[in-house]
């Protein structure tokens, strides 16, 4: 086993830093579809959607801005501006005139409404974009790379991808968790998510709260395809594989856990850039596979609450 | 009295004339149709999913080509038709709409598909309606080395040698590369690629190590792991037959931490996105094009009607013409030359589905570029142009320099043999013979 380690212990530590930031991306994507589920109680579909339309508007107002002028340094900023667009012109749009319809059907119509909408959201983007790959790097190129030492030689990563994606990942948990717990509207959110009845009858703006959280979800899902528009190109189904993914963190984690889909978006991270390093054909089933076995273990995922049936 | 009785005996001759018929189309001779109103076409291809990339140009291709063809007369003084059916919900829902198309529609051919998967599907069916089924795009083997299809030709090329020109390529322009590492998307067209260029290195220059083999999930947008991984292997040679969204994504990333500077990429179908590239695809790599039909093809076989097509499209979708745009052109050209070679044998006379096909069996037909003929199994020939990646002011993006052309017949397997068993045949030399700079 030490062999194994003294042999290997290096391209585990690279395994570790592409790991890191996969994890990055899937937790941001995530974490709004968790926050949504948890509140809503709507299993949104469309969430692929929002990350997708959400690189492509970052790709396209970066070209548009950097066409114009725009200095190179503000590229990172421009993500940021253009998933608070989406999320904040999209979300409220989607939540009031169609979401607000369905809170009280069937989960399966539901799951069928936000599908619909899904493949609306598909074909609007092929109308806007069109089908060939759409790309705008200026983020990724703007902070070089960062050379990292590995046996006598060095590997060249992105900054972009060893700082930046991590560090807005952990600021949106940090963030998340104090917002959730240290203030009045958070409080309100996570006391809508534990007991929606007794919360609604403590006098709680119920229809605000949904709102406010699918918008946020919304933001978070856009803010997730932003970020990754530097290094992908996009093109139609980018949010399909997205979803698949985002739906597999939800139900490990538990309903409405954001640590849980960050410890499960890192455990998801890191294990398929070491299947890559020491197993490649397992890359595909790692997420899969640990979330079947979460859920052998714990069907609440890793940090939800067994829910009593009430009759 | 007398009416009704002639009536009745128009009838029960009718009737038994109809009877006959269907008899005589059940052992075989069919039909003789009038000349239609219309030549209706059924095209298969992707107008929705990440092969977007490729169906949604090939499909405006068949467009401007079918408005060219019917202001010019049509064929046969026949007007043609499209009529388009989406790849992307998948193989079950072709092989229903291949049966609409057929049965509904009463289309007189089908054009399918791109994906291997599809074509597949619709050839058994192509053989069981009797209907013509150009497979316009799609690159698997498989189609005529392990079926009799006779209704089903391939108006370009196939895996076999749109894998084998870049290798030979290589082995001609780096031959003392000693490993390698193959980068394909995880399904048929990036295994089957693989084994196919895996059979022909081996039998050609044995030894070579290979230091990965990563297959990274379908449409994926994250390559940082196993650019990690290939920069910390340092090959040689990393092969990736990886297209659109995807291959773009991977050379930029590949690019932007300098993997393209440690390791020669070998990129077979890399044209289709080298204008999404632009700039940001490094010279000097080993680029394919699934064909012949590079816009800077130094001696094409007709070059104002390459300029004409390239110019046409760009200024009517504002895009460059990648391959299958000029796949759809091939197919509509074969299917203009199989009409005219089945009128002019029966004499004027319009064919019909079995006269259809046989005309398309042995047919010359001209590209731009090239002429192509389709064998006796239903394959088309059609040559390989590999070169490397260059740029100069007269595109925005990169094209080939330093170019060899292959032609089809002798990197092709021939008829009745298995390309995988055939490649292991291959020896060391062929990279001199088999093809000549242009």
């Amino acid at each position: 086993m030490y062999g194994w380690f003294e042999e290997n212990g290096l391209l585990l530590g690279l395994a570790l830093l592409d790991g890191l930031a996969y994890a990055a991306l899937v937790f941001m994507v995530a974490v709004g579809l968790n926050l949504v589920f948890g509140v809503l109680r709507v299993l949104n579909v469309a969430h692929g959607s929002l990350y997708a339309i959400g690189a492509y508007t970052a790709a396209s107002l970066g070209l548009f801005l950097s066409a114009r002028g725009l200095p190179e340094w503000a590229s990172l900023a421009v993500l940021v501006v253009a998933a608070a667009l989406v999320g904040g012109i999209l979300g409220p749009l989607i939540e009031r005139l169609l979401l607000r319809r369905i809170y009280a059907q069937e989960p399966v119509l539901q799951l069928l409404v936000t599908f619909a909408l899904f493949m609306i959201l598909e074909d609007a983007q092929k109308l806007i974009w069109g089908t060939q790959p759409v790309q705008n790097d200026a983020a990724m190129r703007l902070l070089g790379n960062f050379d990292v030492p590995f046996a006598g030689d060095f590997i060249p990563f992105t900054a972009y991808q060893l700082f930046v994606l991590p560090g807005v990942a952990v600021a949106t948990l940090v963030g998340l968790a104090w917002f959730l717990r240290r203030t009045l509207t958070g409080r309100v959110i996570v006391a809508v998510t534990t007991d929606r009845e007794a919360a609604t009858a403590m006098g709680i703006d119920a229809s605000r709260i949904y709102l406010l959280t699918f918008t946020f979800g919304a933001v978070l899902a856009a803010l997730g395809g932003a970020l990754s528009s530097p290094t992908a190109s996009l093109v139609p189904g980018v949010g399909a594989q997205t979803i698949v993914l985002s739906f597999a963190v939800v139900a490990t984690a538990g309903l409405g856990q954001i640590e849980g889909a960050a410890l499960t978006a890192l455990m998801i991270g890191l294990s398929r850039s070491i299947a890559v390093y020491f197993m490649p054909e397992a890359e595909v089933l790692t997420p899969y596979l640990i979330m079947v076995a979460v859920l052998l273990i714990r069907p609440q995922g890793l940090f939800g609450a067994a829910e009593t049936r009430r009759v | 009295m007398t009416t009704s009785s002639s009536l009745s005996r128009r009838s029960v001759l009718a009737g038994a004339a109809t009877s006959g018929s269907l008899l005589m189309a059940g052992s075989g001779a069919e039909a003789q149709p009038a000349k239609p109103a219309e030549l209706k076409i059924g095209i298969t291809t992707f107008l929705s999913g990440p092969a977007s990339v490729f169906g949604v140009p090939a499909k405006q291709a068949a467009e401007m080509l079918t408005d060219q063809i019917n202001a010019a007369g049509g064929i046969g003084g026949v007007p043609i038709r499209p009529i388009f059916v989406d790849e992307g919900p998948g193989t079950e829902h072709l092989v229903g709409e291949f049966r609409r198309l057929v049965q509904s529609e009463g289309v007189h051919v089908v054009f399918a598909s791109i994906s291997s998967g599809s074509c597949l599907a619709c050839t058994p069916l192509s053989d069981e309606l009797r209907k013509t089924t150009v497979l316009w795009d799609c690159g698997t083997q498989r189609i005529f080395e392990e079926g009799n299809h006779p209704f089903a030709f391939r108006t370009q090329g196939y895996g076999t040698p749109e894998v084998l020109a870049p290798l030979l390529y290589l082995l001609k322009h780096k031959p003392d590369f000693r490993s390698i590492a193959v980068i394909n998307q995880d399904y048929a067209w990036g295994r089957d690629s693989w084994e196919l260029w895996k059979a022909g290195m081996d039998a050609m220059k044995p030894g070579v190590r290979v230091v990965a083999e990563l297959f990274p999930r379908f449409n994926s947008t994250d390559f940082s792991t196993e650019i990690t991984r290939l920069l910390a292997l340092r090959p040689d040679v990393i092969l990736s037959t990886s297209w659109g969204g995807e291959l773009v994504t991977l050379v930029r990333q590949a690019s932007e931490r300098r993997l393209m500077e440690r390791s020669l990429m070998v990129l077979p179908v890399a044209e289709a996105s080298m204008p999404s590239l632009g700039r940001n695809m490094p010279a000097g790599h080993i680029i394919g094009s699934r064909g012949d039909h590079w816009i800077n093809h130094p001696r094409p076989r007709d070059k104002a009607s390459l300029d004409r097509f390239t110019a046409a499209y760009q200024a009517r979708f504002n895009q460059p013409s990648i391959y299958p745009c000029h796949h759809m052109a091939q197919a509509l050209s074969a299917l203009q030359a199989a009409y005219n070679k089945a009128i002019a044998a029966k004499g004027g006379g319009w064919p019909n589905d079995q006269e259809l096909a046989a005309a398309f069996r042995g047919l010359t037909f001209d590209t731009p570029t090239a002429t192509i003929t389709i064998r006796e199994d239903g394959q088309g020939l059609e040559d390989q142009i590999v070169g490397l990646s260059s740029f100069s002011s007269a595109y925005p993006y990169a094209v080939p320099e330093k170019m060899m052309l292959y032609p089809a017949a002798g990197i092709s397997a021939p008829v009745g043999q298995k390309s995988v068993d055939w490649l292991k045949t291959l020896r060391a030399g062929m990279e001199n013979t088999a093809g000549s700079a242009i």
